[in-house]
């Protein structure tokens, strides 16, 4: 039997040898910002960010899907639970996340009917099993979890069913990068990018990114040497003033993604805009549900207008999640605002930014 | 929340909801996302969906972050990471 390749990523030595050569191939002062929840919670496991020289600063961006939900979007969930015979489905991450004035947990206390799924296809089946029900499902999340929504509407006009709806507050994640890029105040040089939103959309919807701004992007695993792999491909290209869309990883992300996933979702959805919490209103990153399937569309359905949104005060989760403030840097941070006790929507999720600089560096600890 | 959980099919049924399983854990998902997975396919597994077929070496390294990043996960996955580990370790004191 030969040597397990696997065990390579488990190599302190390797991980050494790969920092250093990170450290030796930098030129400048250089921002790679990684837009992956996941990605997120294994740099600062693994402590990565203190292992960078210091000229590379390591960024989380705008990766958690329910932390870039807008509260005007959450707001109009937790509207849509208080109409008569609703019953919303979500999941679980999406309960804790406060809207404008009040959150979806704060709801079911006071009695709306609001029930956690762990699928859609588990809402649809409520639906049929319950024709007394009007059930609605959130469906948040990005091209990872779009899919497995758009599959669900499918199956509901199958079956004929009148008391499914879905509202679609999905993201797309590579136009809102473009966002990012043209942001003065971020000046990304670099992105780690998504690896399971990329085993959906493949590579190929990133490129713009190099030939249109000369951004460079890696998609890489969520083992610490693929993160650091792909942090070495993109300083290199950096320095060298080069930009390309690099798989640093090949495991897993065929190169094509995943085309009946995308092709579902494209019968279901179309492009709209989208408003991302911190950024604004991003075009053609949402996703509607298209006219064909309106019956399905809970926006559609109800006649429903939440108040004006309003933003929490002294919560900086938009800074942080452009990449502009650093957790520690938001006033509320370990400071009434924790995992156990959230003030924002990046301290909630336990893929937020704050909740992962919270549980694993030291700043949570101060 | 892009969490993905890698599993074996074991069983197809009627329209390509399919038995697989997660370490020991029988969970029901829907293939319609991968019309290629069959019998003992290794398979993502996101939100009762198979999203993407892997190959083994992909699953054990995704099962091994997995139970490490274990306090991170949201409730159901870190339920069923549980579940996984205690049936993982039936399977030792059985052996």
């Amino acid at each position: 039997m030969g040597p397990d390749p696997s065990a390579a990523f488990r190599d302190p030595e390797v991980a050494r040898r790969l920092t250093a050569a990170i450290a030796a191939a930098v030129t400048r002062p250089m921002k790679i910002m990684e837009v992956c929840g996941t990605h997120t919670v294994a740099i600062a496991r693994h402590g990565l960010r203190e292992l960078m020289p210091e000229n590379v600063t390591l960024l989380s961006g705008p990766g958690c899907p329910v932390c870039v939900t807008a509260n005007r979007d959450i707001d109009l969930a937790i509207e849509l639970g208080r109409q008569p015979g609703v019953t919303i489905t979500t999941f679980g991450d999406m309960i804790k996340v406060p809207g404008s004035y009040s959150s979806l947990a704060r709801e079911k206390a006071e009695g709306r009917d609001i029930r956690i799924v762990y699928s859609p296809l588990d809402a649809v089946a409520l639906a049929h099993s319950d024709p007394d029900l009007q059930v609605v499902f959130l469906g948040v999340g990005f091209e990872t979890t779009a899919p497995t929504v758009a599959a669900a509407i499918k199956t509901a006009a199958r079956m004929g069913l009148k008391n499914f709806s879905v509202l679609a507050i999905h993201k797309t994640v590579p136009l809102a990068l473009e966002a990012l890029v043209n942001d003065p105040e971020v000046a990304i040089d670099g992105f780690i990018l998504p690896g399971h939103v990329s085993t959906i959309i493949g590579p190929e919807p990133y490129r713009f990114l190099a030939e249109k701004y000369g951004v460079p992007g890696a998609v890489t695993g969520f083992e610490p040497v693929d993160v650091l792999q792909g942090v070495l491909s993109l300083v290199k290209q950096i320095a060298e003033g080069r930009a390309e869309i690099d798989i640093a990883y090949s495991r897993g992300v065929s190169s094509n993604g995943n085309p009946t996933a995308r092709a579902l979702m494209a019968e279901i959805f179309e492009p709209s805009d989208s408003e991302w919490r911190g950024i604004g209103v991003i075009p053609g990153t949402g996703l509607a549900i298209r006219e064909e399937f309106a019956e399905w569309d809970a926006a559609r359905r109800f006649d429903v207008t939440p108040p004006e949104p309003k933003e929490i005060v002294g919560c900086q989760c938009g800074e942080v999640l452009r990449g502009v403030t650093l957790p520690y840097q938001c006033r509320l941070f370990g400071k009434g605002c924790t995992p156990e006790h959230p003030i924002g929507p990046c301290m909630v999720s336990s893929e937020g930014s704050c909740a992962a600089y919270y549980r694993y560096t030291d700043y949570g600890r101060a | 929340m892009c969490l993905a959980i890698p599993a074996t099919v074991s069983i197809i049924g009627e329209n390509r909801m399919a038995q697989v399983d997660m370490r020991g854990v029988t969970r029901t998902v829907s293939l319609d996302l991968v019309p290629d997975a069959e019998v003992g396919s290794w398979v993502l597994v996101h939100a009762g969906f198979a999203i993407q077929v892997v190959d083994e070496q992909y699953a054990n390294e995704t099962w091994d972050l997995l139970l490490e990043m274990g306090e991170a996960l949201d409730a159901e996955d870190a339920e069923l990471l549980n579940a996984a580990a205690q049936a993982a370790m039936g399977e030792e004191s059985k052996a």
